[in-house]
């Protein structure tokens, strides 16, 4: 029989004051297989881990129990000392009696029965371990980023910048994303793009980067360090390799609709680049509002194109691409006014979202930066900005604070203010969030300098009279009831994931939280990673935050990818389900409810046959297998028996 | 086609008006409601107070009456009654312990009452389930540029789960008088309050409320106001007399029943209207508009 | 009403406030205060202390206010707040409430033979009986 020893912490009094150590101790001493028990205040303390080394080689120990703290917290740093005197880290085994134990019980009587019944399956567990070694997995080391806006873009940058190779892939047209359409940013009021320009530029020129835009990724297979990804890039009706980026097209196509990129207030031609610095900065042609396709008359921009490169009989093209690592950054959109029907739901022309604003701000905008108001083109002179739009709102809408919009709102205002200097703008408000550097100062001035009244309260409802938008609130610091007639009314709606991003998790295999955005391996400690290896967050798509905020973790995402890729394999966890021949009969089972493809059925033998790279551990074969042929290593059933026997026996 | 229905109090007096020109026109589309026997109050206000089980009888015992009389769809015309059997049936279906109160108090009546039996519908509701082109058949006359302002109040909205249609921005009115041939003008006002029964010993609210809601709708273009309850009904039609006696300025509109307007369109005869009991009186702008 | 108060963890053992949430089941402690249950009140004008500062008074356990405020009685009891609070606090439960907690102290608000006679006979039954929610019955 193995030689095991126990080791129990106090973990200062967070177990010691509900279970009685000593007590443990006692009842552990003489059980089968136990060598050793000794207890120490702070097991993963320096003294404590040296303690655990000094008494395997002292004691000749071939297994180590210890009863502390969760595994997800210390597991690592206990398996580590064991190796460094020569034990496999698989022989390291730990009894979690604080969560599951002290925590939650405050009867220390019942904890510390608990916390010996704990231990001694443990025990159990240890005594039939096997030493394995980590599965070696082959890493591609090239990487994909998904969403070209500033979190992708920086993600990118930062990868071919490390020596890898990156596919950048987006949606639309152009690179840039959200980012390229804002006017300028808080809290020191570069101008947006100006800031945004140079990074799309140098995407374009670095080498190590494999733009894709106009694309969409349809599938994903593969695991950490080998994915392979399939991208649909969608019709262009322009022949990219062939187009000098000359504008004759877009100068002469005879159709305007409206423009996504200045979020339908401005106009754009029916073969397009969406703003003028767009990266690449050639055409595509939108077949649904062309002429030629619907009419088949027209063909200016054909005839009219020096190179030839107008092409209509182009199809969706779909291209495969291998890669080791994927960066998740879609992005965000703004909760739909449609969705607010007490100010309007949309049918108010001069009641209109942020977003919007930034157009109207924004000097490359449809007004040239004129604060001009949709319906009529006047300047608005009395505008109202409400914030927390369907966010904060867990009744009606969404619990959760779009961290962004106070600071947008008070730019919104101030950058108002300094277009219509006789204007006066008013910010609804519950409560200014201002965390971040220069925010604070920036709200300030924008009440100080700017005159910008804030009103505290909700507004219930707006409505049209007279020309105008009658806004009805509250200002709960005076306690009034306020009636503003406003020329324009800017709503801060809700930050939304953007579009289409569950569907896309769901290929990944990634988590969303029920408000949609994407999940994080741990939320302090894990900020950049998604719960599947390989994958990891970065920008709005994982929670709604400001620029410096994303730049940061997409760099955070892309150190994460470098370091994958700092070797040319990866270890993969052994504790793997096998296949056991003998027993095996082919019958499949398992192969349904594996999740993660491990698992293939060979006709010919008739077996299942496992990948071991694949295999996660989660032992769904193992519970589902007739004929106990499907064994998890260091999980077998008769480990599990003798586990359920040692909590039953007393 | 029969369906049970519950007039409540005010129908058969003040609301003469309302019943006698919905009844008809259910009967032109094969619909007889059957008033529930012996029926009682309803209640008025549904109580709100956690701890008195009493004030919930009153409308109880009337779902009791529509369980009983085998034809469980009940009808409502006033919005109070609608409104107070309505939270009674969530309120009975969403706390077993006070429904299990209730039923021992109430042991001897026999009939005990879980909610799911009775379904209550509103005549609006009713008349959009039999759809915009069953109401286009029906309709006689034309009436142009007559411009017609729905109230809806609170009792038909509010709260969310018993809402006949969105608490913010209700349509279905409008869409029923539509589908009838009228136009509907832009209401900023339509939703709210009009101080209910304030008009008891707290007048003045009303007569504000009444002020905001009338401007608003002449503001808009509306020849007349309709709505769908007694007690808006008498609060915006008899208080514009009293604000005009305060205010030689203020330009009054008539009220009406939303039914009576389509009774008119659809050539019901015009007595069931009986126009005695409206204050301002709605005869003069309905024959410039061709419907007397 | 008082400007300088106390605020202490008594306030809240206050036997009507106690009584208050009991006949309510409201949980005003959800309120962040936002007033849109105030901007949305059709009788704001007429209250001596609008419905977000009623919230806030029970919030803090300043009971006499809310026992003096005319607010309950100006309620129509229309349920705009309760729809509107993002929170989901009931307000208009939590009127009620307060309006119990007053008449079962045997202080009522309603006369009903100061009702002028022929205003009795012309008002709607629905107007009166609704009325008597102002009443001890």
């Amino acid at each position: 029989m193995k030689k095991i020893g126990v080791f129990v912490c106090h973990c200062g009094i967070n177990i010691s004051s509900t279970v009685d150590i000593e007590a443990v101790k006692e009842a552990l001493k003489n059980y089968p297989g136990v060598t050793h028990i000794e207890d120490y205040k702070y097991m993963c303390s320096d003294p404590g881990q040296n303690l655990l080394k000094e008494r395997i080689k002292e004691k000749g120990l071939d297994g180590v129990v210890v009863a502390a703290c969760s595994p997800t917290l210390h597991e690592n740093t206990f398996r580590t000392a064991v190796m460094l005197v020569g034990m496999n880290l698989y022989n390291c085994e730990i009894a979690n009696i604080r969560e599951q134990c002290s925590w939650v019980h405050k009867d220390k009587k019942v904890a510390t029965k608990k916390a010996k019944l704990i231990i001694k399956s443990v025990v159990e567990k240890a005594l039939l371990n096997e030493e394995l070694e980590p599965v070696k997995v082959p890493v591609t080391r090239r990487a994909m980023v998904v969403g070209a806006g500033i979190a992708g873009i920086q993600a990118a940058l930062n990868i071919a910048n490390s020596g890898y190779e990156v596919v950048l892939v987006d949606k639309n047209p152009s690179i840039g994303g959200r980012m390229a359409q804002l006017s300028e940013t808080f809290p020191t009021l570069d101008c947006s793009q100006c800031i945004l320009t140079p990074k799309m530029v140098e995407v374009s020129q670095n080498k190590n980067i494999k733009l894709m835009t106009y694309s969409e990724v349809v599938d994903v297979s593969g695991f950490v360090g080998n994915f392979k990804v399939k991208i649909k890039k969608k019709v262009k009706y322009v022949d990219w390799d062939k187009c000098n980026g000359c504008g004759i097209c877009i100068e002469k196509c005879p159709v305007t609709v409206s423009s996504e990129f200045n979020q339908g207030v401005g106009k754009r031609k029916v073969i397009y680049t969406p703003f003028p610095q767009a990266v690449p900065n050639k055409p595509v042609l939108d077949a649904e509002n062309c002429t030629y396709f619907i009419k088949g008359k027209c063909q200016i921009c054909k005839k009219l194109c020096p190179p030839d490169a107008v092409d209509y009989t182009q199809v969706d093209e779909f291209v495969e691409e291998e890669v080791g690592a994927i960066v998740v950054a879609t992005g965000y959109d703004t909760y739909d006014i449609s969705n607010m029907e007490e100010f309007g739901a949309g049918k108010i022309p001069d009641v209109i979202d942020g977003l919007t604003f930034e157009r109207l701000l924004s000097s490359s905008g449809p007004t040239n930066g004129e604060v001009r108001r949709p319906s009529d083109g006047k300047i608005p002179k009395e505008v109202v900005f409400i914030s927390c739009v369907g966010s904060r709102d867990p009744e009606h809408h969404f619990s959760y604070c779009s961290k962004i919009c106070c600071m947008y709102s008070a730019k919104h205002a101030m950058l108002y203010k300094h277009r219509v200097p006789d204007g006066q703008p008013f910010i609804f408000y519950m409560d200014v969030r201002t965390g971040g550097k220069g925010y604070e100062e920036f709200y300030q001035r924008a009440q100080e300098e700017d005159k910008v009244i804030y009103l505290r309260g909700k507004v219930s409802k707006l409505y049209r009279e007279d020309g105008k938008i009658v806004v009805c609130g509250i200002d709960t610091l005076s306690g009034k009831y306020v009636e503003l007639n406003a020329d324009m009314v800017v709503l801060a709606t809700a930050i939304r994931p953007s579009a289409g991003v569950n569907e896309f998790a769901r290929l990944l295999k990634i988590h969303y939280d029920e408000n949609g955005f994407l999940t994080e391996a741990h939320p302090k400690l894990r900020p950049v990673e998604s719960l599947s290896a390989g994958i990891y967050l970065a920008g709005c798509a994982q929670a709604p935050k400001d620029i410096p905020d994303t730049i940061a973790q997409a760099s955070g995402a892309a150190a994460m990818v470098a370091n994958l890729f700092a070797s040319d394999h990866l270890l993969h966890e052994p504790l793997i389900a096998g296949v056991n021949e003998d027993l095996c009969s082919g019958c499949g089972f398992c192969v349904t409810v594996c999740p993660y493809d491990a698992r293939k059925l060979n006709k010919e033998e008739g077996i299942v046959e496992v990948n071991e790279v694949l295999c996660e551990g989660c032992g769904s074969c193992s519970a589902s297998c007739p004929s106990g042929a499907a064994q998890q290593k260091n999980f077998t059933d008769t480990q599990l028996v003798n586990m359920v026997k040692a909590i039953l026996k007393d | 086609m029969e369906i049970s229905y519950f007039p409540g109090c005010t129908l058969k007096t003040n609301g003469r008006n309302f019943e006698g020109t919905a009844l008809p026109l259910l009967e032109l589309f094969d619909i007889h409601a059957k008033e529930l026997d012996d029926w009682y109050c309803c209640g008025v206000s549904f109580s709100q107070s956690a701890d008195n089980l009493m004030q919930q009888i009153a409308p109880i015992r009337t779902l009791v009456k529509a369980k009983e009389s085998g034809n469980t769809r009940l009808l409502t015309l006033c919005a109070m009654c609608y409104n107070t059997l309505q939270r009674a049936i969530f309120f009975i279906k969403s706390d077993e312990d006070k429904r299990d109160i209730i039923h021992d108090f109430m042991y001897r009546e026999g009939t005990k009452f879980y909610g799911d039996e009775v379904e209550v519908v509103h005549l609006l509701t009713l008349l959009k389930e039999i759809g915009s082109e069953e109401i286009k058949k029906r309709v006689k006359k034309k009436v142009d540029e007559f411009k017609i302002a729905p109230y809806y109040g609170c009792m038909l909205l509010r709260p969310k789960e018993v809402a006949i249609d969105s608490s913010n921005a209700p349509e279905i009115m409008e869409e029923i008088l539509e589908a009838a041939g009228c136009e509907t003008t832009y209401f900023p006002f339509k939703t709210e309050c009009c101080a209910s029964y304030q008009i008891v010993n707290n007048s003045e609210i009303v007569k504000a409320r009444t002020k905001k809601i009338v401007n608003s709708a002449v503001k808009n273009g509306a020849d007349v106001i309709v709505l769908s309850c007694p007690l808006c009904f008498y609060n915006l039609d008899e208080i514009q007399i009293e604000i005009k006696k305060e205010d030689k300025n203020f330009k009054t509109i008539p009220v009406l029943y939303f039914t009576q307007i389509l009774a008119l369109l659809m050539g019901i005869k015009s007595e069931v209207n009986n126009f005695s009991l409206h204050y301002i009186d709605p005869t003069p702008v309905l024959k410039r508009k061709g419907l007397l | 009403m008082e400007k300088r108060m106390t605020v202490s963890s008594q306030n809240f053992k206050n036997e009507d406030i106690q009584k208050l949430e009991e006949i309510s089941e409201v949980n005003v402690y959800s309120c962040y205060q936002c007033g849109n249950c105030s901007a949305s009140c059709p009788a704001f004008e007429f209250m001596d202390m609008p419905p977000h500062q009623v919230i806030r008074a029970v919030q803090l356990g300043f009971i006499d206010e809310i026992l003096e405020a005319n607010t309950p009685w100006i309620c129509a009891a229309c349920i705009s707040c309760t729809v509107k609070c993002p929170r989901g606090v009931d307000i208009a439960k939590l009127m009620e409430g307060v309006r119990q907690v007053i008449l079962r102290k045997g202080i009522d608000h309603l006369n009903i033979n100061e009702i002028d006679k022929k205003l009795r006979e012309q008002l709607p039954q629905i107007a009166l009986i609704a009325n008597f929610r102002k009443t001890i019955l």
